[in-house]
């Protein structure tokens, strides 16, 4: 079994009017593929379809040469997605918020492991100060936190480049690539430029329809 | 590549074939998350129980002291204002897991969304349903209920609160996605809340009256083994449905 999500014809209609069309993709592993367009020409709504959270889209899916259908369970085992929303509650500290999604992904519950993911995105210091007394840019790191956190082959990321200043952008890029080159693969929206690197690979949306590799 | 970087690569690159087995460390997360999460915001769990106690304390104002009147009501009038107090307090169950993105996290899980939502329905009960039980007797004496249903009216609320729970977190459930949820939410699961709401009464009168306790006690038994076993499959779809609007 090897890494690989594909989509063929996809379709996705909203409020009369078709985001994309006849959208085909293949994505593997070793690949950033960073989904582009202008604003409302449905970045999000892909990445949700490809993500397995939106159904009401038009053409199939497939994980590993499976139907998403059936391959389901086996794709959420490897999926990290992180939403527009940060999915960090602000009652709670770093380290309870990095605890909670250590538990539910299954990964052994240990406070190193919750510590070194801080670590790696620079809030060192912060890990037991309420998550909504930090910055907006601080609890997009804490959510980011989880690409160390809870490793898993698929980063499926929207917009992750919010709100970050300009060292943890390229700390961030950085990673991304090195996830790519170690195996694993990316699917990235973002209105930041991505610095031009042998993985990367763009999917441009709006206007109806789609083309590859511009 | 070194060597290095390639041991890196396969650990990176090996697929995940199942989800590990950590669904007992999942929900006991969830649980224990809800929980402090609640424990801070602690008005959001006090406002249930002040509406309770000031509604109990409105009526002998508002009718008549007059003992035997109020003793007539009891049941009934504790029974209503502990299931409206309950039904208050849903509207907020999924809804901050909405608005802050964690609840997408909670269907991107790999483990069962029925049980992790079972779980927060668990914590709704504990700090909502539990406590309203416990209240219950006290403001009993306030509406000069007979001695000797005080037990049973303990007993049955406990119960009858977790039925309402799990009903109700369906009807939260569908209405997370609606920026106005609230009024729907109520004629979603009132109607559902009528046999317990019977049947609950029923126990508390019929402790009074000296029969048949029992028989109302098992039927709210069973309603919750009933709710139990088929609601958190329901919460799990609604949430599938709301998400995807």
């Amino acid at each position: 079994m090897s890494l690989r999500l594909q989509a063929q014809s996809l379709a996705c209609e909203r409020d009369d009017r078709w985001l994309f069309r006849d959208l085909d993709l293949d994505i593997r592993a070793g690949e950033i593929v960073r989904v582009e367009g202008p604003n409302g020409s449905g970045k999000t709504t892909l990445l949700k379809i490809l993500s397995g959270q939106l159904a009401d889209y038009e053409g199939e899916l497939f994980w590993s040469e499976r139907p998403m259908r059936e391959a389901r369970e086996s794709f959420l085992a490897n999926l990290l997605y992180l939403g527009h929303a940060p999915g960090v509650k602000a009652a709670l500290t770093p380290l309870e918020n990095l605890a909670w999604y250590q538990a539910l992904s299954g990964e052994k519950p240990g406070e190193a492991a919750r510590f070194r993911a801080l670590e790696e995105v620079g809030l060192v210091g912060f890990e037991d100060v309420p998550a909504g007394q930090l910055s907006a840019g601080q609890q997009r790191r804490v959510a980011l936190a989880r690409l160390t956190l809870t490793p898993r082959a698929l980063w499926v990321l929207d917009e992750p480049f919010t709100a970050i200043d300009r060292d943890g952008v390229a700390a961030l890029e950085r990673r991304l690539v090195e996830h790519a080159r170690s195996g694993g693969c990316v699917l990235v929206t973002t209105h930041h430029e991505l610095t031009p690197c042998a993985e990367l690979r763009r999917i441009r949306l709006g206007g109806g329809g789609a083309d590859d590799g511009i | 590549m070194t060597a290095s970087e390639n041991s890196l690569a396969k650990a990176a690159a090996a697929l995940r074939e199942e989800p590990g087995d950590g669904l007992a460390v999942a929900v006991w997360a969830t649980l224990k998350r809800d929980l402090v999460l609640m424990l801070r915001r602690r008005s959001e769990v006090l406002n249930p129980l002040v509406f309770f106690a000031l509604v109990i304390t409105l009526f002998p104002i508002g009718i008549s002291p007059d003992p035997a009147l109020l003793a007539a009501i009891a049941p009934g009038l504790l029974w209503v204002a502990a299931l409206l107090a309950a039904l208050l307090s849903l509207d907020s169950l999924f809804r901050a897991d909405y608005d802050d993105g964690s609840l997408e996290q909670l269907l991107l899980t790999p483990q069962p969304l029925a049980l992790l939502a079972l779980a927060k329905v668990a914590v709704h009960w504990l700090l909502t349903g539990l406590p309203l039980a416990l209240m219950a007797p006290v403001l009993g004496i306030m509406l000069s209920l007979p001695a000797g249903s005080y037990v049973v009216l303990a007993i049955s609320l406990a119960l009858g609160s977790a039925s309402l729970s799990l009903i109700g977190a369906i009807g939260a459930a569908l209405t997370v996605g609606l920026s106005r949820g609230g009024v729907l939410l109520s004629l979603l699961v009132l109607p559902l809340y009528i046999p317990v709401l019977i049947f609950g009464a029923g126990a508390v009168q019929a402790a009074i009256l000296g029969d048949g306790v029992l028989a109302h006690l098992a039927i709210l038994g069973a309603l919750l083994a009933l709710a139990l076993s088929l609601a958190p499959l329901a919460i799990a779809a609604s949430l599938r449905i709301s998400i995807n609007g």
